[in-house]
């Protein structure tokens, strides 16, 4: 079973207009399953990680139902089939942000 | 006014680029200035802080610098007037490994001298300065600059660290200004391999020594090209100008409300001429509930309120530091754009104004350009004969003095 991405519409762009990308089943941590990524659709890096390699202050990630903050950031473990959810947080109120 | 994304401007067409919170506008007209179309929200929902037009070598170029909230920001370049727009996979500025730093947002874009066809410039935050000798393609941190001592020292303003001005000298090429808030003006001579502050005379007042060597909080430099040794400065708190290239600076804020504001813009043709749009420095708004965009003739000696077409009762506008622009013609047009999203323009120098835009999202920059304008007719542009280029090869070697 792959590992499933699922995009953001803002990110579909970057990856041939695909809601969801699947990835090999090796993939033992998030970091090694989103490198296959990149390599896949090159232009997703830059937007969910820094140039620092963190992953952006306003983007969420998610292995299931945990977010990958709480779980060990990007050396969260993945597993075969499961499902690696990345979202635009909520922003609002804050000039400058959204509001 | 009539909105489409389909018609583009003609040769001749004065386009103004308005960045927004929320997306980019492009509205044009002809050289009368009286009716304008638009195009846009472009990148609706980013953040558009800076905008330039690149007509150099035949292109007719609009560059973005657009940032989405959560995904980061980018530079973004267009063609055919916004009709479509490149789509770089990677983000074309990045901080080098051993910076240890990550790209904020970038604040200005400036293309080069019409000598050097292919060299952009774009300040950022984390204040810094970065270079593209290919139109674009690959951009580099000017090191110079980066290593520079001070910069640990530079503290942010409120908007952020940021290099927010960019000022190529019109005729050497190893000559250029930068602005950052707040550290204050730098400039270099040698190609950006070493900088010296250009901070004499400017208040900090902010700070226990008001007249520190940097850290001046520095809202906007412009110049004139026919006058390169003249500068003219709006400060957080004074305006400056000076005749020497930016030795030293004296005070030229006799007969204004406040010498509180953000933009500073030269007149194209006469030196001597400048706008402000001054704040009050509690609400930073037009002072009295007035919008008010001044002006001097001499250089700063005195100034006088431009205020035909323009609120003058409980109207609180403010207007940021890439607000203010004047495009080339003759008479020259001078445009600004506000926090509450209304754009204002002359067509006669300022001398009466018409409401172009309103309920746009808050306005970040207005920049102007002439679509076809051959480059030796633009008065903003000097032909150079010594060229060596500002070398990325150069910019390697930190020299400080």
């Amino acid at each position: 079973m792959p590992i499933r991405v699922l995009l953001p519409s803002y990110l579909r762009s970057f990856a041939g207009g695909r809601r969801e990308v699947a990835l090999s089943p090796a993939a033992r941590t998030v970091a090694e399953a989103l490198e296959e990524l990149w390599r896949l659709h090159p232009g997703l890096r830059d937007r969910v990680l820094t140039e620092r390699g963190a992953v952006r202050p306003y983007v969420n990630i998610f292995v299931g139902q945990a977010n990958i903050r709480e779980a060990g950031g990007l050396a969260a473990p993945v597993s075969e089939g499961c499902e690696i959810l990345i979202v635009p947080n909520v922003a609002g109120g804050c000039p400058g942000q959204r509001g | 006014m009539q909105s489409s994304s389909r018609l583009k401007p003609n040769d001749g067409s004065v386009v103004l680029l308005v960045g927004t919170t929320k997306g980019a506008f492009l509205y044009w007209s002809d050289a009368e200035r009286s009716q304008w179309r638009f195009s846009g929200p472009h990148f609706p929902g980013h953040v558009v802080y800076a905008a330039a037009y690149d007509g150099r070598a035949g292109r007719r170029r609009i560059w973005l610098s657009s940032q989405h909230y959560a995904f980061g920001v980018n530079l973004y370049s267009s063609d055919d007037f916004g009709q479509s727009w490149t789509k770089p996979e990677a983000a074309l500025i990045k901080f080098p490994e051993d910076t240890g730093l990550e790209l904020k947002q970038i604040w200005q874009i400036a293309v080069g001298r019409d000598a050097e066809p292919d060299t952009l410039y774009c300040g950022v935050e984390p204040a810094a300065l970065f270079e593209s000798n290919d139109a674009g393609r690959n951009w580099s941190l000017v090191r110079g600059l980066h290593n520079h001592p001070h910069r640990p020292q530079w503290s942010p303003g409120g908007g952020g660290l940021c290099l927010h001005t960019i000022l190529p000298h019109p005729t050497d090429p190893n000559r250029m200004h930068v602005a950052i808030s707040a550290g204050g003006v730098y400039r270099t001579e040698d190609g950006g391999r070493s900088w010296n502050v250009s901070n004499h005379g400017i208040s900090a007042e902010f700070l226990p020594n008001p007249f520190p060597e940097f850290g001046q909080c520095v809202h906007k430099i412009d110049r004139h090209p026919s006058q390169p040794e003249r500068l003219f400065l709006q400060n957080h708190g004074g305006l400056f100008r000076s005749d020497n290239g930016g030795e030293s600076w004296k005070s030229i804020a006799q007969g204004v409300p406040s010498d509180f504001g953000f933009p500073m813009v030269l007149h194209p043709h006469d030196p001597d001429t400048a706008y402000i749009f001054p704040l009050s420095r509690e609400m930073r708004c037009g002072p009295d509930g007035k919008v008010r965009v001044y002006r001097t003739k001499n250089a700063g000696r005195s100034w006088e309120p431009l205020t035909r077409g323009l609120p003058q009762k409980a109207a609180y506008e403010t207007v940021l530091r890439d607000g203010l622009a004047v495009d080339s013609l003759k008479p020259a047009g001078v445009y600004f754009g506000t926090r509450s999203g209304k754009l204002y323009g002359s067509a006669n120098g300022g001398h009466g104004w018409r409401l172009i835009a309103d309920g746009l999202p808050p306005i970040a920059c207005v920049q102007t350009a002439v679509v076809g304008e051959r480059a030796e007719a633009r008065p903003r542009t000097v032909w150079m004969t010594a060229r060596k280029p500002f070398r990325r090869a150069a910019l390697g070697a930190p020299r400080q003095r």
